[in-house]
């Protein structure tokens, strides 16, 4: 049998059509770069708040109640910030020395860190960012890439009424 | 004078260095981009801070509530005011009981903006206590 010669094998060069996937492709580009944006990560902290919150066991003696009051001027801004009978002016890295200092060092089961709990009093009107400062300070540092846990459970008060102080 | 006939062939400049930097940016465009933009809303500025990191993994029953600077709040595209809250949150209490599930089983994201009022948060977090609702996550943004 006789095998015919192809005519594509015979030296002729195959050329493909670029050009209507160039345009695809820079649709594509066009689609992507438009629907772009660059997101920054968000976090969590996590409050478990039932609506009367009955205490999980029993009251730990050796560390007293911790509550925080934040008070604010008539536009929102922290005046002071206060732990129980301490005022820390508007500082929240001495609140978070403060805490440092009456949780210590030990972490693990029974440890203050895990019993200890903080109850923020906020003031109506202050702005919100505040309080998200206040339960950066009181819930941990971050030391290099690690982050140190301090005080987990965090509750509020129940809500002040508008342009009530104390 | 001699003129030198025109030459028919054509001119073909390389393609194969532009098409490959074009894939390579479709690719890290497609990698990067994000679509979800449910739990997520431009009107709504978070607070930062250092400690705020993704969670490992994600919530079960996330609920989610915009708290704008105003007060007013958005869930699942409804802009309600506090008042108008418990009636939203009783529909979503109802499809998780119609899951099989309580409504301690859900968590309820919290994106405040910064200047909001704390007391209007405080509201929120009441509302959704009374509705039986009792696990929050404040959300805040990643402080770089």
């Amino acid at each position: 049998m006789k095998i015919r010669k192809s005519k594509a094998t015979a030296g002729d060069k195959v050329e493909l059509q670029m050009t209507p996937m160039i345009d695809v492709v820079f649709q594509l580009l066009t689609f992507f770069i438009m629907s772009f944006k660059i997101v920054t990560e968000e976090g969590d902290f996590n409050v478990k708040m039932p609506i009367s919150a009955p205490r999980e066991g029993l009251p730990d003696e050796s560390l007293p109640p911790m509550k925080i009051r934040l008070r604010a001027d008539g536009s929102g801004n922290l005046t002071s910030i206060a732990l129980n009978d301490n005022s820390f002016g508007t500082s929240f890295a001495s609140l978070r020395d403060y805490i440092i200092g009456v949780i210590g060092d030990d972490r693990g089961p029974g440890s203050l860190q895990e019993t200890a709990e903080v109850e923020l009093d906020c003031d109506y009107n202050l702005k919100y960012d505040n309080v998200v400062q206040a339960i950066t300070s009181v819930s941990g540092y971050k030391q290099g890439d690690q982050i140190v846990k301090l005080v987990e459970k965090i509750k509020f008060s129940p809500p002040r009424k508008v342009g009530e102080s104390g | 004078m001699k003129i030198k006939s025109r030459d028919n062939s054509t001119a073909e400049g390389d393609m194969t260095p532009m098409i490959d930097m074009t894939f390579q940016l479709i690719a890290f465009l497609m990698v990067m981009v994000n679509f979800s933009q449910v739990d997520q809303n431009a009107a709504v500025q978070l607070p930062k801070s250092e400690l705020a990191r993704p969670a490992d993994k994600p919530l079960e029953e996330p609920i989610t509530l915009h708290i704008l600077k105003s007060g007013e709040v958005i869930l699942g595209g409804q802009t309600v005011y506090i008042e108008g809250l418990k009636a939203l949150l009783g529909r979503e209490a109802e499809s998780l009981h119609a899951k099989g599930k309580s409504e301690q089983a859900a968590t309820i994201i919290i994106r405040a903006h910064k200047d909001c009022p704390t007391g209007k948060v405080q509201e929120v977090i009441k509302a959704c206590q009374e509705t039986r609702f009792d696990r929050f996550a404040l959300r805040a943004q990643e402080e770089l």
